[in-house]
């Protein structure tokens, strides 16, 4: 049984990359306490997120689903996920400076960038 | 801001037009080529962006103005509302003008793969522009933004120490 | 402190065998599940939106909602961090 899981794992290795993106960015949020560090766990959440979308949309061979100068006889992928994945690029990129102006307003007012350290009111 | 060294400032002269030309063209011929609107926007704010790093704020004071940005970003979004808006005979986001023979993205598109034409494409070449206009003005905001407001810390540090001594 | 860390640690270890299986599960690559709308897409796309990308036919004319909210949240963003920043300049 671990033989033939492990034998599907090496067929399926795109897949697997996606999931170690994705489980390191979720080490980095869950484990880390400075700010900083938690923002770039995000974006490498975003990249396996984005990653996975177009591995999904991939024929054995295949090329791009553009007609200008397109080769011969050859078949192209699927469409759809990359119309996705465009707008899951566009929308993590004005999270991420959102979330970076956030941490430069906190510093400001608290004087450190420890994330257990923040949760204080303070006048 | 101080600015960088020679070399970079030489360099970065010699690649700016380039890249501004560039990204023009990937928005340009989105309907034709891999590229479109949020390409091309992103290419051309990388390009200011280089130039706003390698020269300082303090030599560009006067060429990069917010108001211009700010209006650029509102007319994009609003030029995108209102193409949307054309086709309301139909529905919301119908494509009026592809396939029509006129002169404004009429003609037809022949079957499989062809060396593609520029006047096709209906509605989607002015909405890649107003996209573009959107994209570039916004994420070129932001950067301003955070460099100035670097520099104006900056100028705070050098004043409180220059008093301290 | 430290048994919240032995057990934040066996989730995220449970959590890493539950997706390396179902990355083995998943069907197999390069032979994807083919829908309507990706065999409507590759054949009839090019002649009824008269362009030779599909991807920008799908995201501006199929799509064009999704683009719409895309354009907003871009602009939600901009604006509020020219108004953070407005405060910070004083």
């Amino acid at each position: 049984m671990e033989a033939l899981v492990a034998g599907d794992l090496v067929k399926n290795l795109p897949f697997l990359a996606c999931s170690i993106l994705v489980l390191l960015g979720l080490y980095t949020v869950t484990f880390k306490r400075n700010l900083i560090k938690i923002v770039i766990g995000i974006n490498v959440l975003e990249a396996g997120v984005n990653l996975f979308l177009i591995t999904l949309a991939y024929r054995s061979g295949s090329t791009a689903p553009i007609f200008t100068l397109a080769p011969k006889g050859e078949e192209m992928s699927l469409p759809a996920p990359h119309a996705l994945t465009l707008t899951s690029i566009v929308i993590g990129l004005a999270v991420t400076a959102l979330m970076l102006s956030l941490a430069i307003f906190i510093f400001r007012h608290y004087g450190t960038l420890d994330a257990e350290k923040v949760n204080r009111l303070r006048g | 801001m101080k600015s960088m060294s020679v070399i970079v400032r030489t360099i970065t002269r010699l690649v700016y037009g380039f890249l501004l030309v560039f990204g023009l063209y990937v928005i340009a011929h989105g309907h034709l080529t891999p590229g479109g609107g949020f390409q091309g926007g992103a290419i051309v704010a990388s390009g200011l962006a280089l130039s706003l790093v390698a020269f300082g704020l303090s030599n560009l004071k006067g060429r990069v103005r917010e108001g211009f940005l700010s209006a650029m970003e509102s007319l994009g979004a609003i030029s995108f509302i209102s193409l949307a808006l054309v086709g309301l005979g139909s529905t919301f986001f119908y494509n009026t003008l592809a396939g029509r023979g006129g002169l404004v993205f009429g003609e037809r598109v022949l079957k499989g793969p062809n060396p593609g034409d520029m006047n096709t494409a209906g509605l989607i070449a002015p909405m890649n522009w107003a996209v573009g206009i959107k994209v570039l003005a916004g994420l070129g905001t932001v950067v301003y933004l955070m460099v100035l407001v670097g520099s104006l810390r900056d100028e705070n540090e050098e004043e409180t120490t220059g008093e301290g001594e | 402190m430290k048994r919240r860390k032995v057990l934040f640690l066996f989730s995220f270890l449970v959590v890493t065998a539950f997706f390396f299986s179902m990355a083995a599960a998943i069907h197999p690559f390069g032979e994807p599940y083919i829908s309507d709308m990706g065999r409507f897409l590759l054949e009839e796309a090019q002649l009824e939106a008269d362009a030779n990308n599909i991807v920008t036919a799908v995201v501006f004319d199929y799509r064009g909602f999704d683009t719409l909210g895309e354009a907003t949240v871009l602009f939600t963003a901009v604006l509020a961090i020219a108004a953070l920043f407005r405060r910070l300049a004083e």
